[in-house]
């Protein structure tokens, strides 16, 4: 027989009530660092070290930003150790370094944004909207032929990709391990969807315009085989992402569906996209903000052209990026408006794919299974 | 060891939504206090205020005190972390760890704290807290297995056992018995027993013959109207409320007239 928990350890019946709150209160409250601790320490912390680097005559924004928050770690760990204890100490540290860390990787982006807002919104006009480069050289000119040109071979990219990627998955999830040859078939294809995310861009490209080239005769370029192109890129994003959506779908749902003799298309349909769609949407968007930046693969399959073209199945086609690296890389003389209208573009582009996500996060928002009270 | 709880004027809140309106009580030590009641009265809510565990869900909150021996949990300077080593809590679903063997999940509250213990004193915790669980017997032979691959009786009283190794003050347990088997629930009844002569104990229950073969006292909740935050109607020994209560309601409840 083990012991019992009645018989876990010598009754201690003469301690005293008192005694008894006294050691709860003890090991349950420490003392507390005000709540504008943290921010007071860091702006002296950092004030203090940038007059010491003053004083050595090395002063620097990166340097004393950096050893101003090494010692705001260090003042607020001793701080947090006298007044609350050694674990509310470390719990500050970590905090504080995971909260470092998030603004360091938000700081590029802030600079990228910052970048190209202040050098694009000078083009930034009606005209750059309103007209093509069709027949200007030097100053004027827009973007408009590569604002159509990026919104046509996205969406048709889009429209191949999404569909053909989502029910890659539903396959790979859904109907993959109902005999061991599809079991099998399904890890291969996993692997290859892998290795596929990894692909340099410039490989879709290539065979993108082989396929073309081997249909339509050498040299064959316009909107859809740069389509074609992005799709190859897209089609393993949206195969993965969604994979691991639906996968997170827990199994109950879908036996509570079954045990209520719903057909397996329809539990498909009905409970487990509509489970997992917020998630699928963002996958979708990622994808599509992947691919809507990718110069290289369009460059080879559809092209440049300085005026407006909407068909997709005949002629060059000049999209964004496209547009924006070749403004940059062959500017005339006088440089400054080929300049003005790259960061432009990149302005532009980068409006469209922020557009994009806050309409892919309403849909998901709109469309995810309700939660809360 | 033990420790008595008092409730003084608990307000609980879910964002906007108020869940549970004005209760105060006292929970003594080393007995067992049940809380019965309807689905949604907010018997669950109350018990996790008891440990800190209601402000884990976002924009969850609470007004009033909730005092352990004297400190109120909600007081300025409580360490969250702190009152959950003291009191312990059972849910209502099994949720073992499932990258965890099941030696690992009994030592988890330890070992996830790194505490260092001798493997010798390491086997005398998992047997011990398997017995307790009345789990020993089944899985004495494969420890070492992963704990999601038991059933799901025997995954709650795994992590019956993974509450009780850490020998916390007070435990919770929010209807631990529904998914177990009479034997089982016989089982965990009788380890509440052993239990509650050193620890203090408050279960949530939708069994009134649970409620009154293990508990000293009981405290019936109820809602007034759907909508309405649920409130604390009647507590007392449990004798009394299951032959003379007070409350009109309180009576129809335990009677099976409503609920």
């Amino acid at each position: 027989m083990t012991t019992r928990y009645s018989e876990k350890s010598p009754e201690t019946g003469a301690e005293s009530r008192q005694s008894g709150d006294e050691a709860t209160r003890k090991a349950l409250v420490s003392g507390q660092l005000p709540s504008f601790t943290p921010i007071a320490t860091l702006v002296v912390s950092i004030v203090v070290v940038a007059g010491v680097l003053a004083l050595f005559g090395s002063f620097g924004i990166a340097m004393t930003l950096v050893l101003g928050f090494v010692t705001f770690l260090v003042v607020m760990r001793v701080l947090s150790h006298v007044v609350e204890g050694s674990r509310r100490a470390a719990d500050r540290t970590a905090r504080y370094v995971v909260t470092g860390a998030f603004v360091l990787a938000l700081l590029p982006l802030l600079s990228l944004l910052w970048t190209v807002t202040s050098k694009g919104v000078q083009r930034f006009d009606g005209e750059f909207f309103s007209s093509s480069m069709f027949a200007i050289v030097g100053e004027g000119g827009g973007a408009v032929h590569a604002i159509w040109g990026t919104l046509i071979i996205t969406g048709i990219t889009t429209l191949i990709a999404v569909p053909i990627g989502i029910f890659s998955s539903i396959f790979l999830v859904e109907y993959s391990n109902e005999t061991p040859l599809l079991r099998k078939t399904a890890s291969v294809l996993r692997f290859f969807v892998d290795v596929m995310t990894g692909i340099p861009s410039i490989v879709a490209g290539l065979f993108a315009y082989t396929l073309f080239s081997f249909i339509f005769g050498a040299g064959y370029k316009s909107g859809l085989a740069g389509a074609v192109a992005l799709a190859v890129l897209m089609i393993p994003v949206v195969v993965r992402s969604t994979e691991e959506m639906l996968r997170l779908v827990p199994n109950e749902l879908r036996e509570a569906s079954y045990a209520l003799g719903v057909p397996k298309w329809k539990t498909i349909v009905k409970v487990v996209l509509p489970t997992s769609v917020a998630g699928i949407v963002t996958g979708v968007i990622l994808a599509i903000a992947r691919v809507i930046g990718e110069t290289a693969p369009l460059l080879m399959t559809a092209g440049l052209y300085t005026g407006m073209n909407t068909n997709a199945l005949q002629g060059q086609m000049t999209t964004l990026p496209v547009f924006a690296y070749y403004q940059y890389v062959t500017p005339g003389i006088p440089q400054e408006p080929y300049y003005a209208r790259a960061f432009a573009s990149a302005l532009t582009l980068i409006i469209i794919v922020m557009a994009l996500n806050a309409i892919g996060r309403y849909v998901a928002y709109k469309f995810a299974p309700k939660t809360g009270r | 060891m033990s420790k008595r709880i008092d409730i003084k004027n608990l307000d609980i809140y879910y964002g906007k939504f108020h869940a549970v309106k004005n209760v105060s009580m006292a929970i003594p030590a080393r007995a067992v206090t049940a809380f019965i009641g309807s689905s949604g009265c907010g018997k669950s809510t109350v018990l996790r205020t008891l440990n800190r565990m209601h402000e884990v869900i976002p924009g969850a909150y609470c007004t009033g005190e909730v005092n352990l021996d004297g400190t109120n949990l909600y007081g300025k300077g409580v360490d969250a972390v702190a009152v959950r080593r003291m009191v312990g809590m059972v849910f209502q679903r099994p949720n073992p760890f499932p990258t965890m063997s099941i030696k690992e999940n009994v030592l988890a509250g330890m070992k996830l704290n790194s505490k260092r213990i001798s493997a010798s004193r390491q086997d005398e915790i998992v047997e011990k807290a398997l017995s307790g669980a009345n789990l020993w017997n089944e899985v004495k032979d494969r420890l070492d297995k992963p704990g999601s691959g038991l059933s799901g009786g025997q995954q709650q009283r795994l992590c019956i056992a993974r509450a009780i190794a850490v020998e916390p003050d007070v435990l919770l347990m929010d209807e631990p018995c529904s998914a177990l088997d009479p034997i089982s629930t016989l089982a965990i009844e009788d380890l509440i027993h052993e239990l509650k002569e050193k620890f203090t104990v408050v279960i949530v229950t939708h069994n009134m013959q649970q409620a009154q073969r293990v508990s000293d006292q009981t405290a019936f909740f109820n809602l007034k109207a759907v909508g309405e935050p649920g409130e604390l109607i009647e507590v007392g020994e449990t004798e009394q409320i299951f032959t003379s209560p007070e409350h009109e309601d309180t009576e129809r409840y335990i009677t099976g007239q409503f609920g």
